[in-house]
């Protein structure tokens, strides 16, 4: 449990079925703390099926998720508990419309870590001041521009420090002017040792931040490598294949 | 404004000019329309035969201000029970809603009850259960005499928490499943979700829904007066049998529409505000 060169995450044969369809078959996979793992791969492969297991939002079918040595994955486990450890950002954003900016990114400070509201407040005004949204606070989401939105989002995710943030395709839905201040964002925490797994399609952005890059095809990981070999000298002719369409 | 008047274009100028006389027309045209619709009306009512009884049986100035008092006091029953039935109402009609929308296998006979709770209550003529409510608790003779208003109470509160839970379901339903998911993944526990992010948003898209099931609690409140209770279709019923004259049922009338209008207009008020604050862009 204590293990310091254990994995902050270990998927170990996971499978996720939606009824007859198989979408994970049996993914494995190490995730060292304090690394920054893109999953690629082309649309219905599996990425964010992946995340959403990890975050327990989906049951997995089959196989085990460790979390700093605990399996997650077993249904006895406090998901809520696991859930607080996890951040996941979503590719549509999902600020809750009927929240303040301040109150979205404090929701969790106060409700999950029963901050005293000041203090909740202060340290949520921090985060909006550190992505430049502080004059924002009391607006309310549909005020934002889509990279705004992502940006609170981001730092809403992180507002209770987890242990590992999951972004799922978080510029998928964003006009490509708005990409850019999203994905310094993510650099930023990239600096801040914040353990990262990211589903993305924006490949030079993967190459240029990760740690480790898993290609994933038809529910398995057909290749993983540093990102220097994956987008330099792919060994798998799927991986080719996948990137040559970039 | 007016400064900025002297820079518009000759085709901007044009264009107001057209946009203003076609609204003085539109004006001009619905006050003659509507002239002649009170014309008609009027020449139809008082050229029918029985216009003359029908006039002093229901509009009759002096037992209109001779039943306003004791109709007004008789309101303030109406409100009373209006008052107690909307937090009633409130209360049961989110259990129910909540409940139906649970998914557990172990809450399956709280749902299955809950089911059955909104097709009886939503099936069930008003005035057969306020029968059974009014007459048949008394009968059981556990609680010895309760106060008519009170039964008229709970009856009304039985009958539209099935209405209203109905309508919240319809909120929740629509609240999207990736805001339960955003809510989750912070770590709120189920109920949180429910109580922070779900139920917020689902009464918020269904207030239009939820104020016409108010305006018509608010009148169904004068259906107490079948048990007894003094309220204000009561009174007017009291002052009708003394004079054999209808007029106080239409004060009565006049009275639950004043009552509904602040309601009305108050949630009207505030949809807008919420509109404002929550949603850019206007409507088209």
């Amino acid at each position: 449990m204590t293990d310091p060169a254990a994995p902050l995450l270990r998927l170990d044969g996971v499978r996720k079925d939606f009824g007859k369809t198989r979408v994970l078959r049996g993914v494995t996979l190490d995730v060292a703390e304090r690394t920054v793992v893109s999953v690629i791969g082309a649309s219905g492969s599996g990425k964010s099926t992946l995340l959403r297991c990890i975050n327990l939002l989906e049951p997995v079918t089959d196989g085990q998720i460790f979390l700093d040595g605990e399996d997650i994955s077993d249904p006895r486990v406090n998901a809520d508990a696991v859930r607080r450890k996890i951040g996941i950002v979503f590719q549509s954003f999902n600020l809750f419309p009927h929240m303040s900016v301040l109150a979205n990114v404090t929701l969790a400070l106060r409700r999950v870590s029963r901050l005293p509201k000041g203090e909740a407040e202060e340290r949520g005004t921090a985060l909006l001041r550190r992505i430049g949204l502080e004059s924002k606070a009391k607006a309310y989401p549909d005020r934002l521009s889509g990279g705004q939105q992502q940006r609170v989002a981001i730092v809403r995710a992180i507002a209770s420090d987890p242990k590992l943030l999951l972004l799922d395709e978080i510029t998928s839905a964003l006009d490509p002017r708005l990409v850019g201040e999203v994905l310094d964002l993510v650099r930023e925490l990239r600096g801040a040792d914040t353990t990262i797994i990211m589903a993305t399609h924006e490949m030079p952005f993967a190459r240029d931040v990760s740690d480790s890059i898993v290609f994933l095809s038809d529910g398995v990981i057909e290749e993983q490598g540093p990102p220097e070999q994956i987008f330099g000298e792919p060994r798998s002719e799927k991986t080719r294949g996948f990137l040559a369409g970039f | 404004m007016s400064r900025d008047a002297a820079r518009l274009s000759a085709t901007e100028t044009e264009r107001r000019a057209y946009r203003k006389k076609q609204s003085v027309r539109s004006v001009f045209v619905s006050c003659a329309s509507l002239a002649a619709f009170s014309f008609a009306v009027y020449i139809t009512l008082s050229r029918s035969e029985g216009w003359t009884r029908v006039r002093n049986t229901f509009f009759d100035p002096h037992y209109f201000a001779d039943s306003l008092p004791s109709v007004f006091h008789g309101l303030l029953t109406n409100l009373r029970v209006l008052f107690f039935a909307v937090l009633g109402v409130a209360a049961l009609g989110t259990l129910i809603a909540v409940t139906r929308t649970t998914v557990s296998p172990v809450l399956f006979p709280l749902r299955a009850l809950a089911t059955v709770y909104t097709d009886i209550f939503r099936g069930m003529p008003m005035i057969i259960v306020l029968y059974l409510i009014g007459f048949g608790i008394p009968g059981l003779r556990i609680f010895g005499r309760i106060d008519a208003t009170l039964l008229g109470t709970i009856a009304v509160i039985l009958v539209y928490s099935a209405y209203v839970a109905e309508v919240i379901r319809a909120g929740i339903e629509a609240v999207h499943p990736s805001q339960r998911a955003a809510a989750r993944s912070l770590g709120l526990t189920h109920s949180q979700t429910v109580r922070i992010i779900v139920l917020p948003q689902a009464v918020r898209k269904v207030v239009p829904a939820l104020m016409n099931d108010f305006v018509a609690m608010q009148k169904d409140v004068g259906l107490v007066s079948v048990l007894g209770a003094i309220d204000a279709v009561r009174s007017a019923q009291i002052a009708v049998a003394k004079s054999y004259n209808f007029t106080p049922y239409v004060a009565a009338g006049l009275m639950f529409i004043l009552m509904s209008l602040p309601f009305i207009h108050l949630t009207d008020w505030y949809a807008a505000r919420l509109k404002r604050r929550e949603q850019a862009g206007g409507a088209v």
